[in-house]
Parts: structure tokens; sequence; C-alpha cells
């Protein structure tokens, strides 16, 4: 799969303000029998989202957000831990979020999202609770303001809420590297093929050779 | 001076741009050097075990790409999460609902195309990837061995970097037998101490992320050191580093001794003859310098750990078995708190002993190993689950239910009046049909108890095999020490 390059984001907010928000929320393992990286924008955070009827919860603050002006989801500590289903930012892509802000990420999620153009924003504590002040105050109803709207800008790393909030992030410099020009991690890989090569020709004495699998005795 | 983690992760370094360019400085060429040094290192996996779920996407990717698999040799597939734990008359694949049967049958038609060895259905050595790997002799000291499956971290109780990835780079690894990798920080978690009757590796692994926090290991790698970890059996150990994973590290390592390799001694693909005794001399070596440092440490007593039970939605959220559920006034993470309490419908200050129960699973890649399987029989035996109970005995992988059948475990669960079924993942996530009804209390051997994770509305209560069995009998959560 190739990335699209993105470098700069203006979009307004979905507020998901817990901590700790495992991906079996995001996407629960009954949907994971899927083949493809698409289509699963419809079960992202569903059992949050839907109720046991399969309407959705009017509470939810998702199912008041409209997808086609809503890149960036606010959430808590910790996003994404527990299992490394990289379903979880399929789904949040499909929905259509292009970046999560957090004040931490957990480790497995943050590769993820990364490697599929779904940018992670760590902002301190401080920095989180100021943001929120600052969407507070632009926003003139509660639902899809305009106004409030939030710009990510990843040359730069920063992010800024009008006149009202600004603050830097740290960003990896080679996801950087790959976000804003679209380089292809594997193709950066398949580069290294030679210096692959010549590791397996004298793998240090630590690495045991283990035996061909591939022989192992077929079935 | 090295750690543990660093012998084995410059092992496998194949290029570290940021330790070229540091080496390299001050030879005038700053610019491309600092651009060069932006790039992660590139290790190199001996392992990549594969299975049907976050496998099908890769496969494509390279497909599209029209690249092979690089290295199968070094590749292993099993069907674990979906398959179901009956079997159809005759012993074939029973009906199951058809998006998962057609992951198992792209799985197996991806094996066929790129030419890796599949363990499938019908193979007698099947079972959960993290169960089977270690019980194949595939699994040894000193290796890479990565899957995506974030409780591939279990594979570090033989001293192994081990660890999950994501789809992306199941791809990468297929292609390219490497990942792009940032080197993490490492943890000692040291426990020292003997364990009292009824306090197994899982209660220790409850208490170490109580402590800790199940984001206290993020971006690092834990070493478990200590006498109570090198008293542990590899079960026990396996127990352990499979929760690292719940402390959100990144991996969880033991240095390898004896222990480790009479595990290992004449299993399938362990070394043997000459390549044994080589092996042995490496592996012996293999562990941290004694003054290696680690970038944070913590420590707990054994003799203090008793028997643990998750109360809430995170498996940090744990408590003694005869404890009382916390108040979330006052506390830290009170939001949190108060939300998993109303999912689990419990109250503050409520003690769980006596809580009744619906279902009690005993299994997953955390508990279905024979050790397990043979401390939840000893509670078994002569007693019979109580009415109100469906229990669910799980075994890790189809070798471990024919040697769990040759002891006549299966008989004492039959006997009293658990269900005895196939290997997999099963009830811990729900992906077959072996669900927790909404709203239903589950004691679980498993690994996560998060919202809905063994079916919607499911509410799970994470214990050790003893406890689960326990309870199970009790018809209540129950503590293993007043049942033994």
């Amino acid at each position: 799969m190739s990335l699209q390059p993105f470098g700069l984001l203006e979009s307004a907010v979905v507020r998901l303000l817990r901590d700790d928000v495992d991906t079996d929320q995001i996407i629960p393992a009954r949907f994971l029998t899927t083949t493809t990286r698409t289509g699963l924008g419809k079960c992202l955070f569903s059992d949050w989202r839907y109720d046991a009827q399969g309407v959705p919860r009017a509470e939810f603050a998702l199912n008041a957000a409209d997808p086609s002006l809503t890149r960036v989801l606010v959430a808590g500590r910790n996003f994404g831990c527990g299992s490394s289903r990289e379903h979880a930012p399929w789904a949040l892509l499909d929905w259509g979020f292009r970046a999560v802000i957090a004040t931490s990420f957990a480790d497995i999620f943050g590769n993820n999202a990364l490697k599929n153009g779904l940018l992670t924003v760590a902002l301190s504590d401080e920095s989180h609770a100021e943001l929120l002040r600052a969407l507070d105050r632009c926003a003139t109803s509660a639902r899809g303001d305009t106004k409030a709207l939030v710009r990510v800008n990843i040359a730069e790393a920063t992010i800024t809420v009008g006149e009202e909030f600004s603050a830097r992030f740290e960003i990896d410099p080679f996801a950087k590297h790959c976000l804003l020009d679209g380089v292809d991690e594997l193709g950066y890989l398949l580069a290294q093929s030679d210096a692959i090569a010549a590791f397996e020709a004298e793998m240090t004495p630590l690495v045991p050779t283990n035996g061909a699998l591939a022989t192992a005795r077929p079935r | 001076m090295r750690t543990l983690f660093e012998k084995v992760w410059d092992a496998h370094l194949v290029s570290d741009p940021m330790a070229a360019a540091a080496q390299a400085d001050g030879s005038g060429q700053l610019a491309t050097l600092e651009l060069m040094a932006s790039a992660p290192a590139t290790l190199y996996v001996d392992l990549h075990l594969v299975h049907e779920v976050t496998s099908p996407q890769a496969f494509s990717e390279l497909a599209e790409r029209g690249l092979p698999v690089r290295r199968p040799d070094r590749t292993l597939a099993t069907m674990d999460h979906s398959t179901p734990t009956t079997v159809a008359p005759g012993g074939g694949l029973p009906v199951i609902a058809d998006d998962a049967a057609a992951q198992l049958r792209r799985l197996e038609e991806n094996c066929a195309r790129f030419g890796v060895p599949l363990i499938g259905w019908g193979d007698d050595r099947r079972g959960i990837v993290h169960v089977i790997g270690p019980e194949l002799g595939l699994t040894q000291p000193g290796m890479t061995v990565v899957c995506g499956d974030s409780h591939t971290s279990t594979h570090g109780a033989f001293g192994a970097l081990a660890f999950g990835i994501g789809t992306s780079e199941v791809s990468h690894v297929l292609a390219s037998q490497c990942l792009l990798q940032r080197r993490p920080r490492t943890m000692e978690v040291r426990v020292d101490g003997t364990l009292a009757a009824g306090v197994t590796a899982k209660d220790v692994v409850l208490a170490i992320i109580a402590q800790i926090g199940i984001a206290g290991g993020a971006e690092h790698v834990i070493e478990y050191t200590g006498s109570t970890v090198r008293a542990l059996s590899m079960e026990g150990r396996m127990t352990i580093c499979n929760m690292s994973i719940e402390a959100g590290a990144r991996a969880g390592m033991m240095a390898p001794d004896d222990t480790t390799f009479e595990y290992l001694a004449g299993r399938p693909f362990a070394p043997a003859g000459r390549a044994w005794d080589r092996a042995l001399t490496r592996w012996r070596a293999l562990r941290g310098d004694a003054s290696a440092l680690h970038d944070r440490s913590v420590t707990l007593d054994a003799a203090a750990i008793a028997p643990m039970i998750t109360y809430g939605t995170n498996p940090g959220m744990s408590i003694p078995v005869d404890g009382r559920v916390p108040s979330p006034a006052g506390h830290r993470e009170r939001a949190a708190l108060e939300r998993a309490l109303a999912y689990m419908d419990l109250t503050p200050g409520e003690p769980l002993l006596g809580k009744r129960v619906d279902v009690v699973f005993i299994g997953s890649c955390t508990n279905s190993r024979l050790g397990d399987l043979r401390e939840a029989a000893s509670v078994f035996r002569g007693r019979h689950v109580a009415p109100n109970v469906r229990v669910l005995v799980v075994p890790g992988s189809q070798a471990v239910k024919r040697a769990a059948e040759a002891e006549g475990l299966d008989a004492v669960f039959r006997a009293a009046g658990a269900e005895w079924r196939e290997s997999g993942c099963s009830m811990c996530l729900g992906m077959n049909d072996d669900k927790v009804g909404a709203g239903q209390y589950a004691v679980s051997t498993s690994n996560r108890n998060f919202e809905g994770r063994q079916g919607k509305g499911a509410r799970t209560l994470l214990a050790s095999p003893l406890t689960a069995a326990a309870s199970a009998v009790r018809g209540a959560v129950a503590d293993p020490r007043s049942v033994s």
C-alpha cells in the first residue's frame, strides 16, 4: 500500500476523552475476519457507538460528527493499548480520520498508525487540556462547529487552533519523512537487500540455525 | 556492559543508521549523515509466526508488488484465532461463519502460493501460535521472534526478543525478513522470594501489572529477574512474559537457564547432537552482564503476592481475590474506574469472593499449557462444577490435548461437568462460537478483561487456573486457598 503524503490538516475534531482506549474498543474482534484493509469505518467503536439494536447512540460524540469535515480524533492517555490488530488504524482511516491527538499512545498502535499515514500527536497533559479549552472557546455550538478547527502542520510539527492555541509536538523524524514524502518503508527495506544478504551470510553465532522449517514434514 | 535485551538486539542489527552516523561524526558529511541517522535500525528476524487473522492483507501486499517471501524456512503459519474448538464428525472442520471460513482458506492459498509451511486444521501439531512455537522447539534463546499478535511476548521466556507487530510489518518481514525498529529502553522487574501455596505465575504477573500500570512498560522491554522467576517452570515463565504487553511493554524477556534447556532438549526443531552442544555453549553465555544497567527497575516481594483477580476493564485493575473493589472517590483514575465499575456492575467496597459466576474459561496463550491444566484438574478432581456455571477447558494445542488425555485430565474435567475442547484461542477473544453472553460474569485464565473482549457485553474477571477452577466448583468467585 502506498501512502498518500500529507503535510497540512485543518479539521473539526471528535472528542473521546477516555484513557486507555484499547483496540478491542476501536474495532471488536468479531470484525477481524476480513481479508482487506477497507470498509471497516462502519465498525469503528462499534460497541460504544451502537446500542444492542444497532441504533447509533446519540450521546456518543462520533455519531454527531460529520465524517466529511472531521479528520481529527482527540483522545486521552495510552490510546490504542492491547491487541496489535492493524484493523484499528484501518477503521479510523476508513471512517475519515487522518490524525489522533492524545497524551500518549500504545507502542504497537503508534507504529501501525504511522505506517498507514494516520498521524499520532502526543501532547503533554497541560497542552492537551489547553487545546480542549481553546476548542471550547472557539465552538459556538456543541457539535461540528466549523469555527473550532484544529490545524496540524507536520513539517513544522505544530498544532494550532486559530489564535487561541499553539503547540509543538514530537514526531519521529523518519515517520515525518515518510508522511510528508509518501516514502514507502517496505521499499526502503528492500533497498537494503545486499546488507540483509550479507547479514544472513555471516549470522552471528548467537543466532541459531533453527533447521529448515520449509522441509517440515508435509501433511 | 550490556543487558540481555541489548545482546540479542545488537546481534540482529543489519544496519543501525544512528550508530553509523555517530561513528562517522566529524567526517565532514554531517548533512547527509543527519538525514541517514533519522532512519530506524534494521533488525533481522529469526522466526516469523503467521496466523489467519493478521496476515491476509500482508500477503496481498506481496502479491501486488510481485514479491516472494524471502525466507519461508524462517516462517511458520498456523490457524488458531477463529478456528472452532469442536470437530465435525470424522474430525473435519465444522461449519463456521462464511467470512471466517474464507479467511482460513485464504491462509491455505497464501501459504501454498508463497511456499510458507502451514500447520493447518488437520495437522496434529496445530494449536495457539504462542503455544506451538515453544512446544515444537522453534522458539530458542537469543532469537528474534515476531508475529502479528501482541502476545508474541510469550516467547521471551526463552531469552528470545519476541514482540507483536502489525500487518504492515508482517508484510515487511515476509518480504525482507527484517523490521525497521527504534531501540526500546529496558526495565528490570525483579521478583524475589517464595510464592505461597495457591499463588501462581498468573498472580505474579497480575500483581506486576497492578503495580506498574497498563502503560507502565511503554517503550520498554522488560527483563524479569529474581529468585521467584528462576524457580518457575517454563510454562509459568511463559505466562508472565505473555502478559508483558498488558503492562504496555514492547516485550518481556528472561535469561535462559537449565530449566530452559531441559524444556528444549529433544523438541522437534531444537538442535540435536553436536549442534545442541554448540547451542548450549552459546545459550549459557546469554545473560545480562552483572553491572549492566536498566533504564528503570522495580521489585516485588513474592511472599506478599496473593491470588489475584481483576474487577475492572483492563488488566491493571486487579486485587487480591479476598480483597474489596476499590472506590473511585479520590482515586487517581476516578473517571476510568467509575466507567469500569458501571460496565462490570460492581459496587465500591464490594468483596468479589462469593460473587456469582456464569462462565469459567480455562485456556488461552496465557494459561493453556499442560501445567495449567494440571493445576485446574487438581481442583476439579473429585468435585463437580456448580450447576449455574458453564466451564470450558480449551487446551493450548493438540499436543497439550493429547498429553492431558494421556494422563486422564480430560476425564477429570468431564467428570466434573466441564467441556473439554479442541485447541485454539477460543473464548479469550470470542472470534469463534465460544463467547460469554452479555452481562454474564466469566472467570477467565486469559489475558484481557477489556469491555466486550469475550463477547459483546461480557464481564471478565481474569485469574489463575487455580482460582478459575475453584470458582467453577463454588459457582462464585472463590479463593483457591480455601478449596485445595
